[in-house]
């Protein structure tokens, strides 16, 4: 596979504010690349660096070996960009807004239907209703359209499911999943870590760096310490003393339990026998320790608690 | 082409759907002809004055029947006291008062100096100086009848070219024409550049292959065409509801105003490039032409009454170069080779505007 992106020694800022530094990334043709990282960790900005609407402060970024510096008007005419705020004209219906951009495009709403159809079968019932009454949901199936009216070989989609449905987001996966099967390389980022298994690549981004990335199931297989999901009475305090307990690497809630790593590498058994009595001395009851196979959730919180205890 | 069309299109949906939008392109210039050609007239109709006849002669009773002969002014009294003329304008029966000396007709026949005195209630200045140019005009005229021999005297202070009535839908249409163009042109086109930066529009445009050129004239062309229906319409409705003279012509009118048009559209697009909120764009073309294009243009008040400084300010004012060629066509009917320097003016202003656009016009959104 080719490399579709390259980035390199890139550096971007606001003002003194550092907002994107990463020496080096790569997306590679066909990827459904998930960028995951909290609000502010600078995922915005590093899709309007790719899309050429910021210019780096320093490095550089290669589309398809083109520079979104020099040749930011070829990099725009193979992408497809939706900003994580919807971005096209609420006055406008969805009809007017497919057109639209499909003229700007120079194509048209026809041309390329096969590609959009199934999102735009949904649609078409309220054709002629304005983009500013849709639905979150709607609009967001209305922007994935009309970001791919042109038939993009890129698509930078940030954040297209913040704010959306339980269902529309499922529908709204499995049609990056047939998209990425049509051969579109796909960059998206999310902060639902549940949605991120669905990519094939994944980069987790923190305070302007990407501190972990690789193939997804590298993640889980690449998991450094036995994981353990524990329960007991008083719920509560469980946290609190598990974290007290000398040889804890990490303890977080999970669902309805906590999930713990401990510093050691100990077998899994010993490992549980110790807890149990440090448990049962500290005054829990009904104490439940089993093994945990970790989720990509627990990989990145394991990710950012190791980025922490660097700082 | 056809993505043009479809630009294009898509702005006029927008106007369209926009109902202030609208008010302000349609409501507004139709709202300020009527309330200039009606409400905020200098001109004088009906205003009541008084007589102190000191020489109660044949000749100045033909005066006194002159003046009040017109539609302008009514004979409200005489006055056999002199203590009584104050008392007649303070009390507000009357807006003047005439005093005729008793030499009178002698005087307007031979002396130099003038026999007729006027008291006028200046609390309205612009009223005051209307009706004294008015019953200046008024005696010049009798002079010339009454005593065709004597000459021109000094009797008459201001002599009065063009506009012999101080008709002032004269003076308000040139003006009220800049003013709306500035509005619909430069204040319209720079919200609604601004509009689609602020609203995030602006980040797909950007991301498509649209040019930059493309996404201006795109957004730029239905407020050019709207502001032609609008010159038309003012034009109409100066000829035709305010007998507004056209004496030059008609084609280099046009040309002017499309030149002005373009010079108003540049101004827009220039504020838009510096600005990304509407709020901040509103501002700045409230406070940086419409106020200016309103206040210091010659629009309201007259040039050569301001300071130096503002005089000199008023120059760079695009509006105070097109009413002085608007003013010269349609009222004096001069051609271009009298409007050389303010189309000239015009021309290098707005060049210098598209300059600075292109200039400032950013293809990415940061700086």
């Amino acid at each position: 596979m080719s490399q579709l992106i390259k980035i390199e020694n890139l550096i971007y800022a606001y003002g003194s504010k550092i907002a994107v530094d990463l020496p080096y990334l790569e997306v590679e043709e066909g990827d459904l690349f998930g960028l995951i990282g909290a609000d502010g960790a600078g995922k915005t900005s590093l899709f309007r660096l790719i899309a050429s609407l910021y210019k780096p402060k320093q490095g550089k970024i290669t589309v398809f070996g083109q520079d979104t510096m020099k040749d930011y008007a070829k990099i725009r005419q193979f992408t497809g960009y939706m900003p994580g705020k919807f971005s096209l004209y609420e006055d406008l219906t969805i009809k007017e807004n497919m057109n639209f951009f499909a003229s700007v495009f120079e194509t048209t709403v026809a041309e390329n239907y096969s590609l959009i159809e199934e999102i735009y079968v949904m649609l078409k019932p309220f054709e002629n209703r304005k983009a500013g009454k849709l639905s979150g949901g709607m609009k967001q199936k209305l922007a994935l359209c009309s970001a791919l009216i042109h038939k993009p070989k890129l698509l930078l989609l940030d954040e297209p499911t913040t704010g959306v449905d339980p269902a529309s987001r499922q529908e709204f996966w499995e049609m990056l999943l047939k998209l990425q099967k049509r051969g579109i390389t796909i960059i998206v980022s999310t902060p639902y870590l549940d949605e991120a298994q669905m990519c094939n690549k994944l980069a987790l981004m923190h305070k302007s760096k990407i501190i972990a990335q690789g193939n997804t199931s590298d993640f889980i297989t690449n998991f450094p310490k036995s994981l353990f999901h524990i329960k007991a009475s008083k719920m509560r305090d469980l946290i609190h003393i598990l974290r007290d307990f000398p040889h804890c690497h990490s303890a977080y809630s999970f669902g309805d339990a906590i999930h713990y790593q401990d510093k050691r590498n100990l077998t899994e058994r010993v490992i549980q026998q110790e807890l149990d009595a440090y448990l049962k001395k500290a005054g829990f009851s009904e104490v439940r320790i089993d093994k945990q196979i970790p989720s990509i959730e627990d990989a990145f919180i394991d990710y950012l608690h190791g980025q922490e205890n660097d700082n | 082409m056809k993505q043009f069309i479809y630009f294009i299109k898509k702005e006029f949906l927008h106007i369209f759907r926009d109902s202030k939008s609208l008010i302000i392109l349609f409501g507004l210039p139709i709202i300020q002809i009527i309330l200039f050609g009606f409400a905020l007239t200098n001109e004088i109709k009906n205003v009541n004055f008084a007589v102190y006849d000191n020489s109660k002669s044949h000749a100045s009773q033909r005066l006194i029947n002159k003046i009040n002969a017109t539609d302008f002014f009514t004979l409200q009294e005489y006055i056999t006291n002199p203590d009584k003329m104050e008392d007649a304008l303070t009390s507000n029966r009357v807006k003047f008062v005439l005093v005729i000396d008793a030499d009178f007709a002698q005087g307007m026949a031979q002396t130099e100096e003038s026999k007729i005195q006027l008291l006028l209630d200046a609390s309205d200045p612009n009223i005051a100086t209307n009706i004294r140019a008015y019953i200046n005009n008024i005696i010049a005229d009798f002079a010339r009848e009454e005593f065709p021999t004597s000459g021109e005297k000094e009797l008459i202070t201001a002599k009065m070219f063009y506009n012999p009535q101080v008709k002032s839908a004269y003076l308000f249409i040139p003006g009220l024409m800049a003013f709306i163009l500035t509005l619909i042109s430069a204040f319209m086109t720079s919200i609604t550049l601004t509009r689609e930066k602020e609203l995030g529009n602006m980040e797909i445009l950007l991301v498509s292959p649209l040019k930059p050129y493309q996404i201006i004239i795109g957004k730029v062309i239905p407020y050019a065409i709207l502001s032609i229906v609008n010159i038309a319409n003012i034009l109409l409705l100066g000829k035709f509801v305010f007998g507004m003279p056209l004496n030059g012509s008609l084609l280099l009118l046009i040309l002017e105003s499309f030149l002005f048009l373009l010079n108003s559209l540049s101004l827009g697009i220039l504020i838009s490039s510096f600005t990304n909120s509407r709020q901040v764009a509103m501002m700045v073309a409230l406070a940086g032409l419409l106020l200016p294009t309103m206040l210091l243009s010659g629009f309201i008040f007259p040039i050569s009454n301001m300071p130096k400084v503002l005089q000199y300010f008023s120059q760079v004012i695009p509006a105070t170069h097109f009413i002085t060629i608007l003013k010269g066509i349609m009222i004096k009917g001069i051609g271009i080779s009298y409007l050389i320097k303010e189309t000239t003016i015009l021309a290098l202003l707005t060049l210098l505007f598209i300059a600075i656009s292109i200039k400032k016009f950013n293809v990415r959104l940061d700086k």
